[in-house]
């Protein structure tokens, strides 16, 4: 297996190689034209596997546009971020001030986000979150520049909170790393739950070992766990708490961050009767949505998870506004307004924009289980939430 | 807080605690007989969580994987010794800790050529998947308890080497005055390889017992070395008993730091306070500690030179 990696390594090198001579030749005779889109993804670091299926996502999207947006030839410049808000503004820098990108979508968390916007929005450059949707952007930092395509962060786990009281769960134990989306996402879910929150703990983000939470949540017995703990993070995160014995007495409930297909495929039959709540999951009927998800299954073998469809999304976003600017990516009036008109079939059905920028849409729960061949996976059992908004898009000034 | 809880929390303490032991065991023998400093060892410990990982994935069986670990890092320490540290001897530490981080920067740029950037999610063998119920009400991860013993045999199997062997006599009349020892007709130098190589396993041993407990990434070398150093420092440089002492005390502040002082700040303060300040305050708690006990006595708690 390793000399397998190394020779696709090395072929991957080589491949590199000639792809910078062509570029640099095919840059210069194309330059003006090629519409380019900035993508900027977390490969390495806390948040990499949500990184890795963002860029799946695009990939895909890139392939079935034909590498073109709207028509018109584009080229997608990708860089890595390791989760680190400095590297990323760094990268987002050189995106803006050498490749002169006319797009921005990425990154992977909150943090980072929130570090690169302002840069962007000074460019006047359209960010399409590929996933965070903090409460920031939604609220009093709202901007025209902004798309939270996605979600906000807090509306998954104000339906999982809906959820959580539907059930009548009397009492739950509440934990997310301690940054700017776990905040959000945790304060969303007691907006919704009206039983007793025992603890609300905020763990280290790139924790990998919870043993003293674990043992805290022995301590409080509580009647449900609410997690928000994306990547490795919450793989270690079920692991540990299945193998310290505590489901026998405790629900677990979580947000797709923590109940996609990636974590399925890391922790296995651990993850079944899980009860997740998502905009999106891979049984949806739209058609775009079965395309996305078949095509997905082609490529890359496995199901997608929410970061690759959110990804995909943005990227047909921008190929919906290129089409109805007719290329004039520099008219940037027209081309905001061509984005917040959402011109194209989303993988989640149909959706619109509220004032903030941010979506109005459903909240689907779904549990964990195996499918008619065995699989373990996700299946959408019921609406939580119908057409609903974020709780901050009032605070936004724009109209 | 109960009981349990504070049992369960001693456990977790001791766990983390051995695991440092087996890292600094090898690091505080390698600096006391040869005055060598080895950052690199941090890497060693990396490499045998990699290794398991990969083979307990291939093969489906943990015990294959862990003693594949043993077996490849033993191979890696050994041209590690041969090329580098051997040359290293006598040299100041500066040449050694950049020669040896130079060491750290290539193999984690070979980690991430070989398996990629991503970390990769090892597994606990499935036989110890489940918890065990050590007291009524008190469940236990059935894997950490493997961890506790293995850490205590390693620490026995030392401790018996170390103190009742020929081998162990000849490491601590190394480790206590290496010029005196060489006099005495000691071949210091072959010593001391057997220690490396001693050393490098004992890590390639924790690597692969951490990884299923957090995750096999890049950089979780370094991550372990600091706290490792420190246990180094407090326990005396060169005494194998200071490193078991340090550890195990360490082990416990951090784990008091880490699990009940937010318990206690969580009764009068916002839970984002308290989650910027318990880390903060329970990892100074570790360097305090090492603060007062170089204070009182500067070569550490049983140091090695007389």
């Amino acid at each position: 297996m390793p000399s397998q990696f190394v020779y696709k390594a090395l072929a991957l090198s080589r491949l590199a190689v000639i792809a910078a001579l062509a570029c640099s030749h095919w840059a210069a005779a194309h330059a003006a034209d090629a519409i380019k889109v900035g993508v900027a993804l977390d490969i390495s670091g806390p948040f990499a596997t949500g990184g890795a299926e963002a860029r799946d996502g695009i990939n895909l999207a890139v392939k079935l546009l034909g590498n073109k947006l709207g028509g018109l030839p584009a080229e997608f410049i990708q860089v890595d971020t390791a989760g680190s808000p400095d590297q990323a503004k760094q990268a987002v820098d050189r995106l803006i001030q050498q490749s002169k990108i006319s797009f921005f979508t990425g990154p992977t968390p909150s943090n980072v986000a929130l570090a690169v916007g302002p840069a962007l929005f000074a460019a006047k450059v359209p960010f399409i979150t590929s996933n965070p949707g903090p409460s920031q952007y939604a609220g009093g930092q709202c901007n025209p520049y902004f798309f939270g395509l996605s979600y906000q962060n807090d509306t998954w786990d104000e339906a999982a909170g809906q959820h959580a009281t539907d059930k009548g769960y009397k009492n739950a134990f509440i934990i997310a790393p301690n940054y700017p989306a776990g905040r959000d996402h945790l304060t969303g879910f007691k907006r919704r739950y009206k039983g007793e929150v025992v603890a609300e703990v905020y763990s280290k983000v790139g924790q990998l070992d919870y043993a003293a939470e674990l043992a805290e949540m022995r301590a409080s017995k509580p009647a449900a766990v609410y997690f928000f703990l994306p990547g490795a993070m919450g793989i270690n995160f079920i692991k540990q708490f299945v193998a310290s014995g505590l489901s026998k007495d405790t629900v677990l409930v979580t947000s797709p961050a923590s109940a996609d297909e990636d974590t399925i495929a890391a922790v296995g039959e651990p993850m079944l009767g899980l009860f997740s709540t998502s905009q999106w999951s891979h049984d949806l009927p739209a058609a775009a949505n079965q395309k996305f998800v078949s095509e997905f299954r082609k490529t890359y073998n496995r199901y997608p998870t929410f970061y690759a469809a959110q990804a995909y999304d943005a990227i047909f976003a921008m190929d919906a506004a290129v089409r109805d600017v007719k290329g004039k990516v520099d008219d940037k009036p027209a081309v905001l307004k061509a984005l917040k008109a959402a011109n194209f079939e989303s993988v989640r059905g149909p959706f619109k924009y509220g004032n903030n920028n941010f979506p109005v849409q459903d909240y689907y729960l779904r549990v964990i289980g195996k499918n008619a061949q065995g699989q373990i996976t996700n299946k959408t059992l019921t609406t939580v939430l119908k057409g609903h908004s974020d709780a901050y898009h009032e605070q936004c000034r724009m109209k | 807080m109960t009981t349990i809880l504070f049992i369960e929390q001693m456990l977790n303490g001791l766990g983390y605690g051995f695991m440092l032991f087996l890292l600094a065991a090898g690091l505080t023998l390698v600096f006391g007989i040869m005055d060598v400093m080895n950052l690199a060892h941090g890497s060693l410990f990396m490499a045998g969580a990699y290794v398991a990982a990969h083979v307990h994935g291939r093969t489906g069986s943990f015990v294959i994987g862990v003693l594949s670990a043993l077996a490849v890092v033993l191979v890696l320490a050994l041209v590690l010794e041969v090329f580098l540290v051997r040359r290293l001897y006598g040299r100041e530490h500066l040449a050694q800790v950049l020669a040896t981080f130079g060491v750290i920067l290539v193999a984690d740029d070979a980690v991430k050529l070989i398996w990629g950037a991503a970390p990769i999610m090892a597994s606990a063998p499935a036989l110890l998947s489940g918890p065990i119920e050590l007291l009524p009400g008190l469940m236990y991860p059935s894997y950490r308890l493997l961890i506790l013993a293995a850490g205590v045999l390693v620490a026995v199997g030392l401790y018996l080497l170390v103190n009742h062997t020929r081998v162990g006599m000849l490491v601590r009349a190394g480790a206590s005055n290496r010029r005196m020892a060489e006099f005495m007709g000691v071949r210091v130098g072959q010593v001391f390889s057997m220690v490396f190589l001693l050393g490098a396993t004992l890590a390639a041993l924790a690597g692969a017992l951490m990884g299923p407990l957090t995750a096999v990434q890049v950089g979780m070398g370094e991550e372990i070395l600091i706290p490792s150093l420190v246990v180094l420092v407090i326990g005396g440089i060169g005494s194998v008993r200071g490193a078991f002492v340090a550890a195990m005390v360490v082990g416990m502040v951090d784990t008091i730091g880490r699990a009940f002082l937010p318990l206690l700040l969580r009764s009068f303060l916002s839970p984002t306070l308290v989650s910027d300040l318990a880390p903060a305050m329970a990892g100074l708690a570790t360097y305090a500690l090492m603060a007062c006990v170089l204070a009182f006595k500067p070569a550490g708690l049983f140091p090695a030179r007389g």
